[in-house]
């Protein structure tokens, strides 16, 4: 076990530190860069407070969604491992047609759109709160997770 | 250089009195050079005074035939009536300047999007931009390849589709560069290979034609820029550019550039192209666009995490792959 600050509480200490004093100490493209690397440590946090949670969720769609059940790896590189598996799996199917009629077409739309969320809510939530007021027929934004 | 340069203009012009000021370089890159001046000179008793930008690029030593490429595409341009720099003259040597140049008008303006979508001074620019975009673009694409001898334009071969080429290649491209799964991407290959558009009418093509690479002011649009991409194709692979969603900078609302609807802007262009628009095939362009976008960010990302420029910008825009893959999603499932 680690001491305090938890990974998070340092990764918000850098954040703050970019975004307070080296921010509006630079100009010009450097300051531009700056953002980003703030920016960016948002990105790492959201992800690590979610991540379990979307992993698990997209393996059970795909339990769904290919029609096979699997139990989901207890080990998380593992479980990621086989995700990209089964996913190319499903990508495969899609460049066969296999998902151009319904109503495959609509589950497998509907679990890719819901990763897609998921991907967003980590990368860019405010992407997704601009999503949720145009009218998309149905797409659900993604759980709140902002950090 | 200025010397050289003031030598050159007046061996073209025939006259001896040419002077140079304010020779300056402008913002360009590291792989082209854009210098603005300011040219005087005297002929048959009429003083001229001509503000200009030199194109330049640094490190040939051979005949660039790029520039020249550039050079007459303006030209045509210019004299087709779309509102581009007029440019004046070409050197093909080396001793004037060490490379190939050539010298246009500078077109005063902005070019920044945020600019025009935010700030007050182009409210009416906002308003009458749609159209003025979509008038352009008409002219652009009547531009008379043979006439003004743009052979050197990439075409697509006898026979074959531009939309299916582009597609061909796009899809190419993701599978060379990524190992990693990308179902919204198969999903969006496998909609743009079922409605591949044929029977193109095939014209002159800008290929970046979109808020970035023009230059307006208050009355709108002034001057449309970078041509390097201008190939032969369908032409309405520029109208689907045009509204794909990264140009929008977040004003959502009005797909064509954030600024308008994309109704104004085809009803602009038949008018002034006497054609009409197929929604289903601008559709397609930009569908295909998106995800050319998208495709981008994965290469940009890569350039970072190969090692050949070390960027956390770079990086991060493999993050937003997946805005794009929401738009894909979006706009082929309406």
């Amino acid at each position: 076990m680690q001491d305090r600050p938890t990974y998070d509480e340092l990764l918000e200490a850098v954040q703050h530190f970019i975004e307070t004093d080296v921010v509006p100490a630079l100009d010009g493209p450097k300051k531009f860069h700056a953002r980003v690397a703030a920016n960016v440590l948002t990105i790492i946090r959201r992800e690590l407070a979610n991540e379990e949670a979307q992993l698990r969720a997209e393996w059970h769609r795909l339990n769904e969604v290919l029609h096979s059940v699997e139990r989901p790896p207890s080990d998380r590189d593992e479980l990621r491992h086989r995700l990209r598996q089964r996913t190319s799996d499903l990508c495969e199917r899609i460049r066969h047609g296999e998902a151009d009629a319904e109503p495959w077409h609509g589950v497998v739309v509907t679990h890719v759109r819901q990763t897609v969320i998921d991907k967003l809510a980590v990368a860019n939530p405010k992407y997704l709160n601009a999503e949720s007021t145009k009218s998309t027929g149905g797409d659900t934004p993604g759980n709140d997770t902002t950090a | 250089m200025q010397n050289r340069l003031a030598a050159f203009v007046a061996r073209q012009v025939g006259t001896e009195t040419v002077s140079i000021h304010g020779l300056r370089r402008l913002a360009g890159g590291a792989s082209r050079e854009i210098w603005a001046l300011d040219l005087q000179y005297e002929k048959d008793g009429l003083r001229v005074a001509l503000p200009l930008v030199l194109r330049r690029d640094p490190s040939t030593a051979a005949v660039d035939t790029l520039r020249q490429h550039e050079f007459r595409l303006l030209r045509a341009a210019y004299a087709e009536g779309v509102p581009v720099p007029r440019v004046h003259w070409f050197a093909d040597d080396v001793e004037t300047l060490g490379a190939a140049f050539f010298l246009m008008d500078r077109v005063d303006g902005e070019t920044i999007p945020r600019r025009l979508l935010r700030d007050d001074e182009y409210a009416e620019a906002r308003q009458l931009m749609t159209a003025q975009l979509g008038r352009t673009l008409a002219a652009i694409h009547r531009i008379d390849r043979v006439a003004h001898h743009l052979d050197f334009l990439a075409a697509p071969a006898p026979g074959e589709s531009s939309a299916q080429s582009e597609l061909d290649r796009y899809e190419q491209i993701f599978r060379f560069i990524t190992p990693d799964p990308h179902p919204a991407f198969e999903l969006a290959i496998r909609w743009l290979r079922q409605r591949l558009p044929g029977g193109d009418r095939l014209t002159v093509v800008h290929g970046d034609y979109r808020i970035g690479n023009v230059i307006f002011g208050r009355e709108g649009l002034r001057a449309v820029l970078d041509w390097e991409l201008a190939h032969v194709g369908d032409p309405m692979e520029d109208l689907g550019w045009m509204c794909v969603r990264s140009w929008r900078f977040g004003h959502d609302d009005k797909p064509v550039g954030g600024i308008g609807q994309r109704e104004e802007f085809f009803r602009a262009y038949e008018a002034a192209s006497g054609t009409r628009v197929d929604p289903e095939r601008v559709r397609f362009w930009e569908v295909l666009g998106n995800l050319k976008w998208a495709i981008m960010t994965i290469m940009q990302a890569k350039t970072h995490l190969d090692g050949h420029v070390k960027s956390v910008e770079l990086a991060s825009l493999g993050r937003r792959t997946a805005e794009m893959e929401l738009e894909l999603l979006h706009l082929i499932e309406a």
